[in-house]
C-alpha cells in the first residue's frame, strides 16, 4: 500500500533528534502495550506482517501524529476487534460481557524466555527454485498494491544487482493477508544511490534492500 | 479507543500540569485494556512483567558491544562473524527475537554502513534492546535513505566523499548489526575495556567509537 509508512525518500520531516540516555520505555503504558502486542501473537490469530499492515493503513495524519507504541497500541485494538478477541464495548468499558472463547492458553512467565528465544522462524527448510542468481542484474517491479508489500516505493521500477541469496522465506504480502506463506528466496539486492535518487546523489554510495523473488524481473 | 491520536490530554485539563500525580488518558486506556485482556484470559500479567523486564533490563547494546569487542581481538570470530553473524552471534549466547537472521557489515576506512528500517521500525533487538525514539522517526527512516550524509552530520559525523556509505534497508526480517572499526591507539586495550567504548550509536552506523575522553588507556 502507498502509505505514508514507506517513507524512504521522503523530505521535509525535520531534523534527526537523538536524545541522551534514553530509557527503553518513556511511559509505563508504553512497555504494558509493547508486552501485549507480543504476547498476542503465540495466539496465532494474525501475524507480524498482519501487525505492520494494520499500522499502514491508519490514515497518514493519524499515522504521522501518533508516537510509536500509540500506532502500536491503536493496531492492537483494531485486530482484537477485527478478529473477535474483544468487542469495542468491552474495550471502552475495559470489562469482558459475556464469555470469550478462549482458543490457545497465553504465554506464562516461565515460557517468556522460551518464546524470545525461540524467536521468529520465517525461512522455510524447503527446495524452491531461486529465480535470480548473485551478480545478476535486476528491476524491482512495478507494483501499487493496496495490500501489503516489503517492496519499498522507492525501489520500484529501479535497476539494481542481487549481492545475496539468503534462501527461502515467508513472503510477507501474502502472509499478511492470510493468503498462504508462499515461500520463495529472499535476496540482498544492492542498488546504486545514482540510481535511486538521481546525479544529486553521492557517486559511490549505494542502498541494499532485501527483496523476495515476486518483487524482482530479469533487467 | 479507534482514535489514540488526539488522546494526549488529561481528562481533567486543570490537573494537566502535575504529570506525576495524574495518569495519562493513554496510560488508563492501555490499564483498562490489560485488566480486559487478563480477564479473558488472553493475557498472563506475569509473562507481561517477565517480557518487559527481559527488554528494559536484559537485552540491550551490551550484547552487540560484547560482539564487536570479541571481533576486535579475535581474528577468526570477526571471519565466522561477517560470514554468518547468527551463528557467531550465538556462540555468545545472543539470538532469538528480533535477531533471527543477524547480517554484520563491516565499516572500513573506504565504507561506512548505516541501518534503517524505512517501512516500519526493524531494529537488531537482540544485540542492541529496543530502539530509540529517533531510530523511528519520520525524519531518520524518510531521509537515511536519499540524504545518509546530511543524516550522519546531524549526529556530528562528517564523512569523506571517497568513503562509501552503504545504507541497508531493513525489509525483511534480516538484523544488521555494524561492526565499528577499532579505534587507534587500542592496542593496549583489553576485550572488557573495548566493548565499554563500543556505543548503540556506532552498532547502528551512525557514530565512530573512539577512546574515552579520560584516562582509560594510560
Amino acid at each position: 500500500m502507498n502509505g505514508v509508512h514507506d517513507m524512504g525518500g521522503m523530505q521535509c520531516m525535520g531534523p534527526v533528534r537523538p536524545e541522551k540516555n534514553e530509557p527503553s520505555f518513556h511511559e509505563r503504558w508504553e512497555a504494558r502495550v509493547f508486552g501485549l502486542v507480543l504476547l498476542m501473537f503465540p495466539l496465532r490469530k494474525w501475524n507480524l506482517d498482519t501487525f505492520r499492515y494494520e499500522q499502514e493503513i491508519s490514515a497518514p495524519d493519524k499515522y504521522l501524529q501518533m508516537s510509536y507504541y500509540e500506532r502500536w497500541l491503536s493496531s492492537l485494538v483494531q485486530l482484537l476487534v477485527k478478529h473477535g478477541l474483544a468487542t469495542r464495548s468491552e474495550i471502552d468499558n475495559g470489562t469482558p460481557q459475556g464469555t470469550a472463547a478462549k482458543a490457545t492458553p497465553p504465554v506464562t512467565g516461565e515460557e517468556v524466555p522460551l518464546m524470545i528465544a525461540r524467536g521468529l522462524a520465517v525461512n522455510r527448510d524447503i527446495a524452491v527454485p531461486a529465480r535470480f542468481k548473485e551478480g545478476q542484474r535486476v528491476r524491482g517491479h512495478n507494483i501499487n498494491p493496496t495490500g501489503h508489500t516489503r517492496l519499498p516505493r522507492y525501489a520500484r521500477g529501479k535497476l539494481g544487482t542481487v549481492e545475496r541469496d539468503h534462501g527461502v522465506f515467508v513472503f510477507p504480502d501474502t502472509n499478511a493477508h492470510f493468503l498462504g506463506e508462499k515461500p520463495q528466496h529472499l535476496y540482498t539486492v544492492r542498488f546504486t544511490a545514482r540510481e535511486l535518487w538521481g546525479e544529486q546523489a553521492a557517486p559511490r554510495d549505494a542502498v541494499y534492500v532485501n527483496l523476495w523473488d515476486d518483487h524482482l524481473e530479469p533487467a | 479507543m479507534h482514535d489514540v491520536a488526539h488522546s494526549r490530554e488529561p481528562h481533567e485539563p486543570h490537573l494537566a500540569h502535575d504529570h506525576q500525580s495524574v495518569p495519562s488518558d493513554l496510560a488508563l486506556r492501555v490499564k483498562s485494556l490489560e485488566s480486559l485482556l487478563v480477564e479473558k484470559g488472553l493475557v498472563d500479567p506475569a509473562a507481561l512483567d517477565v517480557l518487559i523486564d527481559t527488554y528494559e533490563h536484559k537485552i540491550g547494546p551490551r550484547n552487540g558491544a560484547h560482539v564487536v569487542a570479541r571481533a576486535w581481538v579475535d581474528q577468526s570470530y570477526k571471519s565466522r562473524l561477517l560470514a554468518n553473524g547468527t551463528a557467531a552471534i550465538a556462540e555468545l549466547g545472543y539470538g532469538g527475537r528480533g535477531g533471527d537472521y543477524l547480517v554484520v557489515v563491516e565499516n572500513t576506512p573506504r565504507v561506512h554502513n548505516v541501518i534503517v528500517c524505512t517501512l516500519c521500525s526493524c531494529y537488531p533487538w537482540a544485540v542492541l534492546g529496543l530502539p530509540p525514539v529517533w531510530y523511528k522517526s519520520a525524519a531518520y527512516r524518510s531521509r537515511a535513505v536519499i540524504d545518509p550524509r546530511g543524516v550522519l552530520r546531524e549526529f556530528g559525523l562528517e564523512l569523506p566523499e571517497d568513503v562509501e556509505i552503504r545504507v541497508w534497508d531493513s525489509t525483511a526480517e534480516l538484523r544488521y548489526l555494524v561492526l565499528p572499526e577499532r579505534p587507534a591507539n587500542s592496542e593496549n586495550l583489553s576485550e572488557e575495556e573495548l566493548a565499554a567504548l563500543v556505543t548503540r550509536d556506532a552498532m547502528v552506523g551512525v557514530a565512530k567509537v573512539t577512546l574515552a575522553p579520560l584516562g582509560v588507556c594510560t
